[in-house]
């Protein structure tokens, strides 16, 4: 007999009915706003949980902000994008000094900008999801995460994404193979449970909160 | 990995004994309590969610290989694989096999407690293949060839002053006059070594935290961002996950996950949250080009319809470790095994027997506190006694234990004579305590109580036994009802 029917015939031989009742999943009322709430309730989560938030009207003006960004950092003018258009055809070519491609992350890379898919206000958590134009290595590599974030996209629960992420997936036939929930920058806190922030990801995570 | 857990007397009064982890177990005590309870405070659903999730994994176990096949169908059909394992021997066989498949030298991995379960590390090595640990904490251990003391902290019984030791003892490569006083120099060093390691690697191994049966998914929830560079990185990408990680949806998915990094650390959400279906698709820059997942059983199904299925709804987050006052007294190490504090008592019988573990289920006051704060709201408590009965029924317990339990109940089934009995022996005691009330010593018994009277004095009986005081008390409120 084969490990797999050993397995199921030990599962089907000892699985009794459970008895409970089927309750319905509480989702938190916290998360249950709509419009301005919303967009508040993910910038003071997401604070908290460590990322800064920059709110942008016009988005024209990213590069010059991610330019601001480098040199109050004391980074160098360098920087990775993701290919999507709503971060690769912003007006660079105004700023000559910033050297830019587009593509995966390595590990030379300080910087990277990439959209997210959405984001959940509940706990202020961005997602971002793999593809050709978005590769999950510009979410993890760079030591600075830049992501830009459409104020419509944010959802208000979890419950929410799940249901925006089925349609945009053809009902998840063509589910992405990484949808990152990133809440804040990396962290430790293995070394006598002294929070440290950047463990293996990036020490800064940094959104552009474009408001649409 | 070969236990002690039959030695667990013996490593409770090493640790004791021990200065240096005595210090370290004092981070547990202060750090994790407020911060699950502040969490557990700011979100009012608390008890609803965790009493929704209880029920939706009672409802996956009572027809667990349903849910299984479905993601099984899932995995393949995003081109992914999937590997049943009755036991460790063959999880560890098929690890090995997909690493010799795609000529593996270098192994990278986040951390996995079925790793430690099946003794990844040790077998990958003996066939050559260099397993790098690569969690903060993890890796830490892996230096100092130790196993994880706790199940989200596994370095917690480590001090900041033996992490520089340990680093200065393996990295000779860097200048030996370097400053590691700060806790961030050393995390600095850390990462700098491992991003070497996780460019290089042929195959990343992660655990599972949870597997989503509506997408064919494996989920991991951590912190530093190792995991994800361990499953983004190398050509291969291996999930070790148990049979009980199963969740139809990604509602149930969502349930867990509120539950979990509040019980755990006391985040809202833990940084990442990271779900992995499949290898990269066609036209992706990054990711691995093949994705299994292993599903061990290793004793899991035969608790299923027992008193101790309640066990299989962890989910790992150590709230139970955190409250316990035998885990703090003693660390995870004085366990033996894989898993330590109340849930490793309850559980590590199951997965690798009473004869060489029936100490664990001792190991507890049953004060209740692991149940109170289990988001799964397991019955710890009514499985140690469980465990104990069997214990005893199978003839386990120490010889001197049987008896006082075979003499206790032989007067526990005569109520009469139990009353003579415990009146004569309070008196008694009594009598030898004299005025102070208290006795430094136990006549004729002195062998066997000697545990707690060289630490402090028993108080001695007033005289009178429980059963005469409830007559008393009856009798005079039959009085005053009068």
């Amino acid at each position: 007999m084969s490990d797999r029917d050993t397995v199921l015939q030990a599962i089907r031989n000892h699985k009794r009915p459970s008895g409970a009742p089927h309750l319905a999943l509480p989702v938190p009322a916290r998360g249950q706003v709509a419009g301005e709430a919303r967009r508040a309730l993910f910038i003071k989560m997401a604070t908290a949980a460590a990322a800064t938030v920059e709110a942008v009207d016009d988005p024209e003006t990213i590069p010059d902000r991610i330019a601001a960004y480098l040199s109050s950092h004391n980074l160098p003018a360098r920087l990775v994008l993701s290919s999507d258009p709503a971060v690769a055809n912003l007006p660079w070519a105004d700023h000559p000094m910033i050297a830019h491609r587009t593509g995966p992350a390595t590990g030379q890379d300080h910087v990277a900008l990439t959209p997210a898919f959405a984001a959940v206000a509940e706990t202020g958590t961005l997602a971002l999801v793999s593809g050709p134009e978005t590769p999950t290595t510009l979410n993890f590599l760079p030591e600075h995460s830049l992501v830009l974030l459409s104020a419509s996209a944010i959802r208000g629960t979890y419950e929410e994404l799940w249901r925006e992420m089925r349609e945009a997936t053809n009902d998840g036939k063509d589910w992405p193979r990484t949808v990152n929930l990133i809440t804040g920058p990396s962290r430790s806190a293995d070394i006598e449970q002294k929070l440290l922030m950047g463990a293996h990801g990036p020490r800064k995570l940094h959104i552009l909160l474009l408001n649409d | 990995m070969q236990p002690t857990s039959h030695r667990f007397i013996d490593n409770a009064h090493d640790a004791l004994a021990n200065e240096t982890l005595q210090q370290a177990l004092g981070n547990v005590r202060v750090n994790f309590i407020d911060k699950r309870r502040i969490a557990v405070e700011a979100l009012p659903e608390f008890d609803d969610l965790r009493k929704a999730g209880r029920e939706m994994r009672d409802r996956v176990l009572s027809d667990l290989d349903t849910h299984l096949l479905a993601f099984e169908a899932k995995v393949k059909e995003q081109g992914g694989h999937v590997h049943w394992c009755a036991d460790a021997e063959s999880a560890r066989q098929t690890v090995l096999k997909i690493c010799q498949e795609a000529g593996a030298k270098r192994v990278t991995k986040g951390k996995t407690m079925i790793g430690e379960e099946i003794g990844i590390n040790d077998f990958l090595e003996a066939n050559h293949i260099e397993p790098i640990e690569t969690d903060l904490g993890e890796y830490i251990i892996q230096l100092r060839h130790e196993t994880p003391s706790h199940l989200i902290a596994p370095a917690v019984h480590v001090t900041q002053k033996q992490v520089e030791e340990t680093f200065r003892k393996a990295h000779r490569d860097l200048d030996p006059k370097r400053n590691l006083d700060e806790p961030s120099s050393l995390l600095a060093e850390a990462r700098e070594k491992l991003r070497q390691r996780f460019l290089s690697a042929d195959v990343g191994i992660t655990g599972a935290n949870f597997l989503v049966a509506e997408t064919g998914t494996s989920v991991i929830v951590t912190n530093e961002g190792n995991g994800d560079l361990t499953q983004t990185l190398p050509r291969v990408h291996i999930a070790l996950a148990s049979i009980d990680k199963v969740v139809p949806t990604l509602e149930d998915l969502t349930v867990l996950l509120r539950l979990l990094a509040r019980s755990a650390t006391g985040q809202e959400m833990s940084v990442y949250t990271t779900l992995s279906t499949g290898p990269r698709r066609a036209d992706d820059h990054d990711g691995p080009g093949a994705y299994h997942v292993i599903l061990l059983d290793n004793g899991r199904s035969k608790l299923l319809g027992t008193e101790k299925q309640d066990l299989l709804r962890c989910i790992r987050c150590g709230a139970c470790l955190n409250h316990c006052p035998i885990y703090h007294a003693v660390g995870g190490h004085a366990y033996g095994w894989v898993y330590g504090g109340p849930i490793g008592a309850a559980l590590t019988p199951a997965l690798i027997g009473l004869e060489e573990t029936h100490h664990l289920p001792n190991a507890s006051t049953l004060c209740g506190r692991c149940e109170e704060v289990c988001p799964m709201q397991i019955p710890i408590p009514n499985i140690l006694r469980h465990w104990r009965e069997e214990e005893l029924q199978r003839g386990l317990a120490p010889t001197a234990m049987r008896r006082g339990i075979g003499i206790w109940a032989f007067f526990a089934r005569r109520p009469a004579l139990y009353r003579l009995a415990t009146r004569i022996g309070a008196r008694m005691l009594r009598n030898f305590a004299g005025g102070k009330g208290r006795l430094a010593q136990v006549p004729m018994a002195s062998a066997l109580t000697r545990g707690w009277t060289d630490m402090r004095d028993l108080p001695a009986p007033s005289g009178r036994t429980f059963h005469a005081l409830y007559r008393q008390h009856k009798s005079q409120a039959g009085r005053a009802g009068e």
